[in-house]
């Protein structure tokens, strides 16, 4: 039971996908400046890791290994296909702002790695929790940088006027480096600083 | 003096190792060496004598910088006196009843007035960006067990210098500490920075609040409601008629028109060149280069001459005189630790930077000043210069011993 724990809660702080592994910031930079992209975004990603983990791992011991690349690259892309289709039908307003960057989860190094890595090797109930986990981990990060940029971009949360900003009569002068893409890596850099200096074992040997 | 000696001697054993202060060495030690030189000698080989050490570069680039601050703070009162005795305006404020128990009367052509209502403008931003940048400053010294470092007296004077006149002080505040967190002590502090600290925070809040720093032409004149482009923003939208037909050429060497506070006057830059070319301390070969760069970038855009862009016919004597160029040049591009060190690497770099600015400033429409982002531009290129260069010189030894 221990181990099914770890392989769920893991991946959040302490094998975070973004803040020990550095993969996934593409779309960390491209759909944070407000918390609702961020939130769908979080949800696309999380049920896409889970899906191909738990496809993956079924059919590990079938696969020959040579194709193994190409067959879990369909098996990611259907699933994003899926998600895209979804939120087309059911969220279009959210699916323009996203536009091509859900598409783009088929290359989300996450997605793929977790499949190499821990589904071809494991159980499909472990790949479900692996899958979840790291994806639980993608959205601490992702939620955390949303919410600073929009707050400090716009003075709000979720469209929610959190600090009213000077251009509707309020005190707040919004910063407009937090809406370009780039204060996501001053953000995700600084989240990381604190991240290892909370778990000083995450810090690479200087060589 | 010798009571102050004494005094600091005896307060030595407290923040010594074991002392009760011991974590507050750091400034301890700031206290110390700037009063005095520092005590340390070198106690293994090998030994190098020379007079001048990390202290005296920094104090050299501070005095370096004076006529700048003479004419930031001259040129502020200068433009806003003249704008205010056209307009009929009276200074407002804190900075207003200052003025007035100071006798101040606000006439364009007496030089105290002008410099007196340059440093209410000035010496606020400058405050404010040395008080919080040395707070930061020691604060890492003291987490880290560094000393305080002179450096940082260079950083907090460019700072307020490239800023314009009516940048809000909490505005200065988190530029400079931007600039000396992320732009500086996040590498490690002093001389492990790859960018400018001081360009670093000014390029924050150009992108974080361009309004207040570039923004339009409201803040380059320190008076209420006064209005006054750039002469780089008016020569993107009007061309050199715009330019010429508001300022002469000598206007802008001796820096009478507005501008971020320091930049304005390539005379007073010219000063500042002088000694550190002289000392030794800036690298002739950068400035000469970055000269170079720009000149003939310019003078190739005169040559080609475009009717829909009005830049194009700037001349490159007009591009030397106008906005930061002549500032950056002497000042930043010339900064020893985020510019090039090798000497081949050195002329490569400036080139790179005067091109670069002038490129900014003639075919991007989105930005009139060019040399703040063409100098980070060169300072993420400086290592990799440096490291072409090296390998260069390796494979070209190697052929001999080979051979």
């Amino acid at each position: 039971m221990s181990k099914a724990k770890d392989v769920l809660l893991d991946p959040i702080f302490n094998k975070n996908p973004i803040g020990l592994q550095i993969l996934g910031i593409c779309s960390a930079l491209a759909v944070t400046s407000k918390l609702e992209t961020v939130l769908v975004m979080c949800l696309a990603v999380i049920f896409v890791l889970a899906g191909s983990n738990v496809s993956v791992s079924l059919i590990r011991r079938q696969v020959p290994d040579s194709i193994r690349i190409i067959v879990e690259i369909t098996i990611i892309a259907t699933l994003v296909i899926i998600v895209d289709q979804f939120l087309k039908a059911f969220a279009f307003g959210v699916s323009k702002q996203l536009s091509v960057f859900v598409g783009l989860i088929i290359t989300n190094c996450i997605v793929l790695g977790r499949a190499e890595a821990f589904a071809m090797k494991n159980s499909p109930g472990m790949s479900l929790l692996d899958g979840i986990g790291n994806g639980l981990g993608y959205s601490v990060v992702l939620l955390l940088v949303g919410f600073f940029r929009e707050l400090l971009g716009a003075g709000k949360l979720l469209g929610f006027t959190i600090l009213p900003s000077t251009n509707d009569g309020g005190w707040y002068l919004p910063n407009g480096l937090m809406l370009l893409p780039p204060s996501a890596f001053f953000i995700i850099g600084l989240l990381i600083w604190a991240l290892r200096s909370w778990k000083t074992e995450q810090v690479e040997e200087e060589n | 003096m010798k009571a102050l000696r004494n005094l600091l001697d005896k307060l030595h054993p407290h923040f010594a190792k074991g002392g009760r202060f011991e974590k507050l060495y750091p400034l301890f030690e700031a206290a110390d060496s700037f009063a005095y030189t520092p005590g340390e000698v070198t106690d293994g080989a090998p030994h190098v004598r020379d007079a001048i050490d990390l202290k005296r570069v920094m104090i050299t680039v501070v005095i370096a910088l004076i006529p700048c601050f003479f004419m930031a703070m001259w040129n502020t009162g200068f433009q806003a006196n003249s704008m205010l005795q056209a307009s009929g305006g009276s200074v407002e404020g804190w900075r207003g009843a200052l003025l007035g128990m100071l006798g101040f009367a606000g006439d364009p052509n007496s030089f105290a007035d002008n410099l007196l209502h340059g440093a209410v403008w000035f010496v606020p931003i400058y405050l404010v960006t040395n008080l919080v940048g040395g707070l930061w400053e020691a604060l890492f010294s003291i987490v880290r067990g560094h000393e305080i470092n002179e450096g940082f007296l260079v950083t907090g004077s460019l700072f307020p210098l490239i800023c314009p006149p009516t940048l809000p002080l909490w505005q200065a505040a988190l530029g400079i500490s931007f600039g000396i967190i992320i732009g500086k002590e996040i590498f490690g502090g002093t001389g492990k920075n790859f960018l400018n600290p001081a360009l670093t925070g000014r390029a924050f809040l150009f992108f974080a609040y361009p309004a207040q720093i570039s923004g339009g032409n409201s803040v380059w004149i320190a008076a209420d409601g006064a209005t006054g482009a750039t002469a780089l923003g008016r020569a993107a939208e009007g061309g050199v008629q715009a330019v010429t037909g508001m300022y002469s050429w000598f206007d802008a060497f001796l820096g009478t028109i507005p501008g971020s506070m320091g930049e304005t006057s390539t005379l007073a830059c010219l000063f500042g060149a002088a000694i550190l070319v002289l000392t030794g301390i800036g690298s002739w070969r950068i400035m000469l280069s970055c000269l170079l760069g720009a000149f003939s970038l310019s003078a190739l855009f005169l040559l080609v001459d475009s009717s829909s862009n009005p830049m194009f016919a700037l001349g490159p004597h007009w591009h030397l005189v106008l906005g930061g160029f002549a500032f950056g040049l002497v000042f930043m591009t010339t900064d020893p630790v985020s510019g090039a060190m090798t000497e081949e690497g050195q002329w490569l770099y400036g080139l790179l930077i005067g091109a670069m600015c002038i490129l900014i400033r003639v075919v991007n429409p989105a930005y009139p000043e060019g040399i703040m982002l063409a100098i980070l531009f060169g300072n993420v290129f400086a290592p990799l210069i440096d490291q072409l260069v090296l390998k260069y010189h390796i494979k070209r030894r190697l052929r001999h011993v080979e051979g």
